[in-house]
């Protein structure tokens, strides 16, 4: 890679950074109105047009509150805490693939923070540090909720995590590839004909069974509700941030909206076909026929296109997550253990295996 | 043992079905119900009353802040008999009565005036007993109005200033004696 694409490419991953960051605070705001919509009341509409400058008059808020230490706590360890959740929270966005290349002459810019073979296994392995964060903070409050929230977190985010890797590990099969570009490029048609079955190219339809243990277990990941046991309010009062205030609290809360932001997006990549969108390449061919612009701008608009699609994927999945959370009451702690390991995790097996025969039979490459 | 209303059911706990077990069915079944709730506050009306814009109608019974009433001809009504002030439960009325002089009988109904009449808001409980025993019909609890929140526990103490209905006929209280309109001409006329 020569040196300005290179400068190029740490302005992606500067704007996925911001672009995360955005989201998370809009979530804030999304989550309060959809929550309000959902039990019919009205949500924030105080600040500004529709309540849209409340994210704003929040981190005002969080800024200015007491910081706040409690006695006998660790106190190094306790700020740590939220800085982890929230870094590796950030961190996992940059290998996610937000569209195809933008060209530019011989310059070529992958709309993808870092490009890397084992994409996957890198957010595996950023999202299952985060729950140090959660573990570190809860300890260091010293703090019996805190710590209870936190064992909880970890104990959780285990279960969850094998029965999730299990789940992909059929998708993998599929894809022989653990780069997230490659998995999205395979989920398209190259060529010519009519294309709905673009659609149908998506994982989520040859995928079914993963897909729901894979969506269960993200919401088991992101800490939200149905499983949000670390913090449940009714019984631990705030979980592993009870003792947290200002905008240490506000990190935890922002990492929450974080992952969920990354799991939607790393779902979309693996099932929903990420940046391909429906008749694309009859897009595509329009743009460059029938249009009068050049080759590269034609190819340009192909691909911010892409990245619509994509972030309307990711809101969709956002919304889902929201909707989701003001629908189902939390779980029952054995409740959570026995769906993971009982149900989930031998129902990834068998998906596994089906997946394995299906290729091995030739119905599904 | 025999059931004395008939009216109590014996509940067998049946096995759940295999669509129950999965939880999904009831999954979808509840996010159906949110989304219709979602459309609907985007849709219909909402029950929310957006407080500092809109407000509340008060019920037309409410008994809210106390007002002494003024009569026809903008003379206040009250005779300091302190039968309000024995009918109060709560102890909240106290008044000075005064003998009316010469001259002031545009000001005050009766030869016998309150010199000074307070009514403590704190202790008030807005029973409306003193409304009910005064023979003068003189003292009202208003149907629109509260005893608003203060930062000082004196300013809980509504003295005449704040008690005796101004004598400008717009400005006085629904509830009590309602002028009729020609009344509230002779009054408007005598005032300006
Ligand atoms: S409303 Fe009841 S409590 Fe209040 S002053 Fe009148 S009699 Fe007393
Ligand atoms: S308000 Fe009525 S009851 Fe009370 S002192 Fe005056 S005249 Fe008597």
């Amino acid at each position: 890679m020569t040196l300005p694409a290179l400068g190029w490419q740490g302005l992606v991953v500067l704007a996925t950074f911001g672009i995360s960051l955005l989201i998370a605070t809009y979530c804030t705001y999304a989550e309060r109105v959809i929550a309000a919509f959902l039990q019919d009341r009205v949500g924030p509409d105080r600040a500004g047009p529709f309540g849209l400058l409340q994210p704003l008059a929040d981190a005002v808020k969080l800024f200015t509150k007491e910081e706040f230490f409690p006695a006998g706590a660790n106190r190094a360890l306790f700020v740590f805490g939220p800085c982890l959740a929230m870094i590796t929270a950030l961190m996992s966005s940059a290998v996610i693939p937000f569209g195809n290349f933008l060209k530019f002459g011989d310059t070529e810019i992958h709309l993808q923070g870092i490009e890397i073979n084992v994409g996957m296994l890198y957010v595996f392995g950023i999202v299952s540090l985060g729950v140090y964060g959660i573990m570190i903070g809860g300890w260091a409050s010293n703090n019996k909720f805190s710590l209870l929230g936190a064992i909880r977190a970890a104990s959780q985010n285990i279960s969850y995590e094998l029965a999730m890797g299990l789940a992909l590990i059929a998708v993998l099969m599929m894809s022989g590839t653990l780069s997230l570009r490659e998995i999205t490029l395979q989920q398209t048609h190259v060529g010519g004909g009519w294309h709905l079955s673009d659609i149908f190219t998506w994982n989520v339809f040859k995928q079914p069974l993963g897909f729901i243990i894979f969506i269960v277990c993200a919401f088991a990941e992101t800490n939200r509700t149905p499983f949000d046991l670390p913090e449940c309010e009714t019984e631990l009062i705030g979980g592993y941030h009870t003792e947290y205030s200002s905008m240490k609290m506000g990190l935890y809360l922002f990492a929450e909206y974080v992952n969920v932001f990354v799991a939607t997006a790393v779902m979309s990549v693996l099932y929903f076909g990420g940046f391909n969108y429906p008749f694309q390449y009859e897009f595509l061919d329009f743009l460059t026929n029938k249009t009068s612009l050049s080759a590269d701008w034609a190819h340009n608009i192909f691909v911010l296109m892409g990245v619509v699609a994509m972030f309307a994927k990711i809101f969709t999945g956002i919304f889902f997550f929201m909707w989701v959370r003001w629908t189902l009451p939390r779980f029952r702690y054995d409740q959570l253990m026995r769906l993971g390991w009982t149900i989930l995790i031998p129902l990834a097996i068998f998906n596994i295996l089906l997946t394995g025969g299906l290729i091995t039979f030739g119905v599904i490459q | 043992m025999e059931s004395l209303s008939k009216r109590a059911k014996v509940l067998t706990k049946k096995p759940m079905t295999l669509a129950e077990r999965a939880y999904l069915p009831a999954i979808f079944q509840g996010l159906s119900i949110t989304m219709q709730h979602f459309f609907r506050a985007a849709t219909k009306k909402q029950v929310t009353i957006r407080y500092p814009e809109e407000t509340r109608p008060f019920s037309p019974v409410f008994r809210g802040l106390h007002v002494l009433k003024r009569d026809e001809k903008g003379r206040e009504r009250c005779t300091a008999c302190g039968l309000c002030a024995v009918a109060c439960p709560a102890e909240a009325i106290t008044m000075v009565a005064g003998e009316r002089k010469k001259g002031e009988e545009n000001l005050y109904r009766e030869e016998k005036y309150a010199v000074s009449y307070e009514i403590n808001m704190l202790r008030c409980i807005f029973c409306g007993l003193c409304e009910e025993a005064c023979p003068k019909a003189a003292v009202y609890l208003q149907a629109d109005k509260m005893a608003p929140p203060r930062f000082e526990r004196d300013e809980f103490i509504y003295g005449k200033d704040r008690l005796v209905e101004p004598v400008a006929p717009d400005l006085r209280s629904k509830r009590g004696i309602q002028l009729t309109p020609e009344q509230a001409d002779t009054l408007r006329t005598q005032t300006a």
